[in-house]
């Protein structure tokens, strides 16, 4: 037995050219797999933690999904804004402990501004139930001195090389098209926030009366021709907000979370809605999952095209093996050692194309980790294999072994033909 | 020691047996020659010495025991405690070393790895042992096998062929692709080696001239009664 595999091995290396080759697919087959799978359950882990101990997310009525990708992921927008008298009325209701409303559209640098209230500190929370924490400084004050302040989460201040005490101006809109700058209302960086790999690293947090301030001479999405007003002037003017985007609402019960939901939704003054988080989530899966199977299979594909390429090449160099197999025969090898090479060989092929594929998947999200952080806001982390990830792993070993049956059936067969004459 | 009764075989398909022959008989430690003709038949009797191939009926004996008694695991093992084989050429494994291939059959048999290391201390010291008898020099043992010229790689196949004292040492032609001077050298050594170890020796060749050289020699086309016919 270890006879037979230590010539398997032999063999193998004798022959290491055409192998490699077959070894590399194998090995790339296993990092698209791999690779596949260890995306999905990153991005699927990264967006479960996105969101914690917030009950409902309340909005102007649109699809659950999108409420919660533009609300929590700042991805999309928002068709219709929620009057703050409306989520006053709300946050009155006596099953809610605490609301926070949230306006979004602005950007800085390409980076997400939110405009909320200090509650939003004390209140959001993100993987299992971890409050916001700042790295240095303080939120934004709630009164009038707060209103050119700026709190930056991680990436945001990591990216962009900003401390505490810089000037930032923000940008009119998503895309920060030029002259769309809010240039004459600088904010001042009073915090920063600790990493928390949410898309909170990728926001710049200001006060609602901020967002109103930067807005006071804009109208429809550009300035007001003639109208300017300086950051004094603003001061003094109204800055309560008269509607916003969206709010987080916690409940004191969640057994409430369903009785809060309908009144949400019955709400008379304007057409509103509220999702649980989770639920909405799960939607989202639902949709991405057809995506993720299709990824999937198509990885499956092209690990069962490789598996076929290292049947085929064992198979056509075996006609030139019949020599050394007649040799093995003379020296003591029953057919059933020779089967054993032949099935070694191939599953030794496929382990150590297994092994390269995981060193690759590996050596990937080292190199991607950082890109796809600052990019897609998406976490990559060096893990040990999901069970999912060793399912799919042994189902190529496995695959590999049984498909190394195939020639080493063939190999069997010749080797009883042939005995110790091989005819070619 | 080989015991051929009433053999009777005919390939698989073939309208006409290949051999017919009524008895062969070879006493332990004796050589003996068998010449004939290519495609007669010379292949096919090796095999059925060797137990690879099973006669079509009558029976083949090596050491009192019939080959078509044993399963077909069993004859394997059979095969590699009692039988060394020689080929006319291409005998070594390509990219084992030298010493390595003259230790393969060791792998296989736990008798012969006994028997090796009864005679010389260890299987490797026999295989050691029996490489200087062949005369290949030590700088070569540790070569890869296909680095070798044909003469030397059949003194390798031969000493093989001899570590752990097979009964019985079977050589197809194993002088054929060499030259007149290496030919009558490797003769000379392996009738000593086998003599040495007390094993008998089947030798085929079509040059009737070696066959002063054994003990017995037969001629297979006048044992063989089947007629003539190509065999693929």
């Amino acid at each position: 037995m270890r006879a037979i595999l230590g010539i398997a091995l032999r063999s193998a290396w004798n022959r290491r050219g055409t192998l490699s080759l077959v070894l590399l697919s194998v090995a790339l087959s296993t990092f698209l797999l791999l690779g596949v799978e260890r995306l999905r359950s990153d991005v699927r882990e990264n967006f479960s933690q996105s969101v914690s101990g917030t009950d409902l997310i309340v909005g102007a009525r649109t699809g659950p999904m999108q409420l919660l990708l533009y609300a929590v992921f700042r991805v999309g927008g928002a068709t219709n804004n929620v009057r703050m008298d409306s989520l006053e009325a709300i946050a009155k209701n006596r099953a809610v402990a605490w609301m926070v409303p949230l306006s979004l559209g602005d950007s800085h640098r390409g980076f997400a501004v939110l405009a909320t209230t200090p509650a939003y500190f004390q209140h959001f929370r993100h993987g299992d139930k971890q409050p916001l924490a700042l790295a240095q400084g303080r939120p934004f004050a709630a009164d009038l001195s707060g209103v050119f302040e700026v709190v930056l989460g991680a990436e945001v201040a990591e990216r962009l090389g900003y401390r505490l005490g810089d000037k930032l101006t923000l940008s009119h809109g998503a895309s920060g098209m030029p002259g769309a700058e809010h240039g004459d209302k600088p904010f001042s960086v009073v915090g920063i926030l600790q990493r928390t790999g949410t898309p909170v690293d990728r926001t710049l947090h200001i006060s609602l009366q901020g967002m109103e301030a930067i807005h006071l001479d804009w109208a429809a999405g550009v300035p007001l021709p003639g109208q300017r007003t300086s950051a004094e002037q603003a001061l003094r003017a109204d800055l309560q907000p008269q509607q916003v985007t969206a709010a987080l609402l916690g409940l004191k019960s969640r057994a409430a979370v369903f009785a809060v939901q309908r009144a949400v939704a019955d709400f008379e003054a304007e057409p509103l809605m509220a999702v649980l988080p989770g639920v909405a989530l799960d939607e989202l899966w639902d949709v991405v999952g057809a995506g993720e199977r299709a990824l999937l299979a198509m990885s499956a594909m092209v690990a069962v095209v490789s598996l076929a390429g290292l049947v085929a090449v064992v198979l056509a160099g075996l006609n030139e093996r019949r020599r050394e197999l007649a040799v093995l025969r003379a020296v003591g090898a029953a057919p059933r050692h020779v089967l054993l090479m032949l099935a070694a060989e191939g599953a030794m092929v496929t382990l150590a194309g297994v092994l390269l594929g995981v060193a690759a998947v590996a050596g990937a999200v080292l190199a991607l980790a950082p890109w796809l952080q600052s990019t897609y806001g998406i976490t990559l982390t060096l893990s040990p294999p999901t069970p999912a990830q060793w399912g799919l792993l042994a189902a190529v070993l496995a695959a590999g072994f049984l498909a190394s049956l195939v020639p080493g059936w063939r190999a069997y067969r010749l080797s009883l033909a042939d005995g110790l004459s091989p005819r070619s | 020691m080989i015991d051929v009764q009433a053999l009777r075989y005919r390939w698989r398909g073939a309208a006409r047996d290949c051999l017919a022959i009524d008895a062969l008989q070879l006493e332990a430690g004796r050589t003996l020659f068998l010449h004939g003709p290519s495609g007669g038949g010379k292949s096919t009797l090796l095999g059925l010495l060797a137990g690879v191939l099973l006669p079509t009926a009558g029976t083949v004996s090596l050491l009192g025991t019939s080959w078509a008694e044993l399963s077909g695991a069993r004859r394997d093992a059979f095969r590699a405690d009692h039988v060394g084989y020689i080929f006319q050429q291409f005998n070594l494994l390509p990219y084992l070393s030298v010493l390595d291939n003259v230790l393969l059959p060791c792998r296989f048999s736990a008798l012969r790895r006994q028997r090796a290391a009864a005679a010389a201390g260890s299987p490797r010291e026999a295989a050691a042992a029996l490489l200087r008898r062949v005369g290949l020099s030590e700088a070569l043992w540790t070569r890869p096998a296909a680095r070798l010229s044909v003469g030397q790689q059949q003194r390798v196949a031969a000493a093989r062929a001899l570590i752990g004292q097979p009964e019985l040492v079977i050589a197809d032609e194993p002088t054929s692709a060499l030259d007149s001077a290496l030919r009558d050298s490797f003769m000379g050594l392996l009738l000593q080696q086998c003599l040495d170890a007390g094993s008998s020796l089947v030798f085929v060749s079509h040059d009737e001239r070696l066959a002063a050289l054994f003990d017995h020699s037969v001629s297979l086309p006048e044992i063989n009664h089947a007629e003539p016919e190509a065999v693929a």
